[in-house]
């Protein structure tokens, strides 16, 4: 697969762009993780959008411009770089935050993350909604199966380290640890 | 630094490997002066355990003294005693803070894994494969102790190392196994297995109240060293159920403690089944001491579980469980909670936990020590090593 996306120019920003990802459409992925802090932290965190790649594996970049529009670089597992920019399309500070590529991304999508209060007051309930709408032909599909098998685990990972991050400061590790030889 | 490293099925050797390093900022690093070999490492051994990675450091019952500390450690500093639980605890999700510490939620780092085998992850455990958190283990010269400031317990000068090593892990666990029995006065209670956590066990089990402790295994050390602790044994041969109904006057004991798990052996015909079943991989664990115990516990009383179970079961008797309404209470030791308490135990002279330890090897011995504690050879009940 050439790097043909690599090769794009992202240094577009166009007002009035238009979002990619049309209702009803890309492969959908819902993940819920209860985060004992309250949802007006927990939002906050979120939406300052440069905190993203502190839990979000895969996100190398997300780069805020003022003006609801976001620049955000992700590296596959398998080492592609690509890039998009996004809008937030919705903000309701302590509730939810909703956000969709501009035409052009190397792979529609588009994401929602809710905060509401957990029951017996054991923090917030984050619910995250993302879709993925790879475009079509053979290329689409390989970076389908990129996404889709490993999109779920990605999400499940990233909110446990969310939690981990929020609730202790620290994400477990055991990066560098000592092991014997294979 | 030395270090213990699992290669395979009964392969483990000592290699050089780099010292561990602060990886976050509530870690400590302990330069490990005692450590010892688990029951459980032999599933580790015996290659029960899925995810294991070749060169994986064992180990999860280890003391020592504090070298370094993270910068948010702030109840330790270098030169402290300590005694490390073999659970890893953040002390600060709602598991943690509901004192569920072998039920922490941030302490697995291959959580995803974990949620998918087990439903939910579980705490991380030191030297006890990725699906709890692959963190190496202490069977080496130094460790890393994530949470520093959660679990390890500060020993005082004057207790030798033998004396509260056990604290790591088998000595709650056997507390917590007998406290999950809720024992009332007058009760007996019947524990399969005296190897080391069986022996705390028993003992645990008079510490808290118990008129009659009756011990099965079918190992003359292991017999005589809980017949010591004042147990009634029982020489398990396939008339187990009878031998203990009598003993109990037709009623069964109060409650029951298994402290064997999933490698029970067992002559009578399920535990034949279970073997087969598990060498062709139909089934993966084998509850041939689970069943009997369901078997013979009284009417309304506890079955307690802490032997180590990883799979799923094949012909267990839930409806004989159910039909004798029992309550069955299971899973790995919430260690914290019991340092401190049983560390006041040992001091005010109730207990001397050093009197399973029956082989004392340097850490280079330890493929040796390894062997010899699964094989039960020269009588082997507890090993521990020194680095």
């Amino acid at each position: 697969m050439k790097t043909r996306l690599a090769e794009k120019n992202y240094s577009r920003s166009r007002a009035g762009a238009h979002p990619s990802l049309k209702s009803g459409e890309g492969i959908k992925m819902e993940k819920a993780v209860t985060i004992n802090r309250s949802p007006d932290e927990i939002y906050s965190f979120w939406r300052q959008l440069e905190n993203l790649p502190r839990f979000m594996q895969h996100i190398e970049s997300v780069s805020q411009r003022g003006d609801g529009i976001s620049h955000w670089v992700v590296r596959t597992s398998h080492g592609k770089q690509l890039e998009w920019d996004a809008r937030l399309i919705e903000d309701k500070p302590g509730q939810m935050l909703s956000w969709q590529s501009l035409e052009g991304a190397d792979v529609d999508n588009a994401g929602s993350v809710w905060f509401t209060p957990a029951t017996g007051g054991r923090g917030t309930v984050v619910k995250v909604s993302m879709k993925y709408s790879p475009p079509g032909g053979k290329f689409g599909a390989m970076l389908a199966k990129m996404f889709g098998d490993s999109a779920e685990k990605q999400m499940s990972e990233d909110l446990f380290r969310l939690k981990s991050l929020l609730e202790t400061g620290e994400i477990p590790s055991t990066e560098g640890q000592p092991h014997g030889g294979a | 630094m030395r270090a213990l490293c699992w290669h395979g099925k009964e392969d483990v050797r000592v290699e050089k490997v780099p010292d561990p390093k602060i990886l976050n900022p509530h870690d400590a690093i302990v330069r490990i002066t005692t450590t010892a070999i688990c029951g459980s490492d032999l599933h580790l051994y015996d290659g029960f355990v899925p995810a294991m990675e070749e060169g994986d450091i064992l180990g999860h019952e280890f003391m020592g003294e504090v070298v370094e500390v993270g910068s948010e450690v702030k109840n330790l500093k270098k030169g402290d005693r300590v005694v490390v639980p073999f659970t890893i605890s953040c002390g600060r999700c709602f598991f943690c803070r509901k004192k569920l510490w072998a039920l922490c939620d941030n302490t697995n780092p291959s959580a995803y894994e974990s949620e998918l085998e087990e439903g939910y992850p579980a705490a991380g455990l030191y030297g006890y494969s990725h699906m709890h958190g692959g963190y190496a283990g202490g069977q080496a010269e130094y460790a890393r102790v994530p949470f520093a400031d959660v679990g390890p317990l500060k020993i005082p000068e004057g207790i030798p190392d033998e004396k509260v090593i056990f604290l790591s892990d088998i000595f709650p666990t056997g507390y917590q196994a007998a406290e999950n029995c809720n024992i009332q006065p007058g009760d007996t209670v019947a524990v399969w297995g005296c190897g080391p956590v069986g022996q705390f066990a028993i003992k645990s089990a008079f510490l808290l109240g118990a008129e009659r402790v009756l011990a099965i295994d079918d190992v003359p050390e292991r017999l005589e060293m809980a017949r010591q602790s004042g147990a009634h044994t029982v020489t398990s041969n396939g008339h187990t159920f009878e031998e203990i109904k009598e003993l109990t006057g037709g009623m069964g004991p109060d409650s029951c403690i298994d402290a064997v798990g999933l490698e029970a052996h067992g002559s009578t015909t399920d535990a034949k089944v279970d073997k087969a079943k598990a060498s062709v991989k139909l089934a993966t664990d084998r509850p041939h001491v689970l069943r009997q115990a369901i078997h013979t516990c009284r009417k309304g009383g506890t079955v307690s579980v802490p032997g180590v179970y990883m799979g799923a079961l094949d012909k267990f008797p839930f409806g004989m469980a159910f039909g004798k309404g029992l309550n069955v209470r299971m899973g790995q030791t919430h260690v914290q909670n019991y340092m401190q308490p049983l560390l006041k135990r040992i001091e005010d002279g109730d207990i001397d936990p050093s009197f399973v330890i029956t082989h004392r090897l340097n850490l280079n011995d330890a493929a040796e020590g390894y062997r010899t504690f699964h094989d039960k050879h020269d009588k082997c009940i507890k090993v521990v090593m020194n680095p």
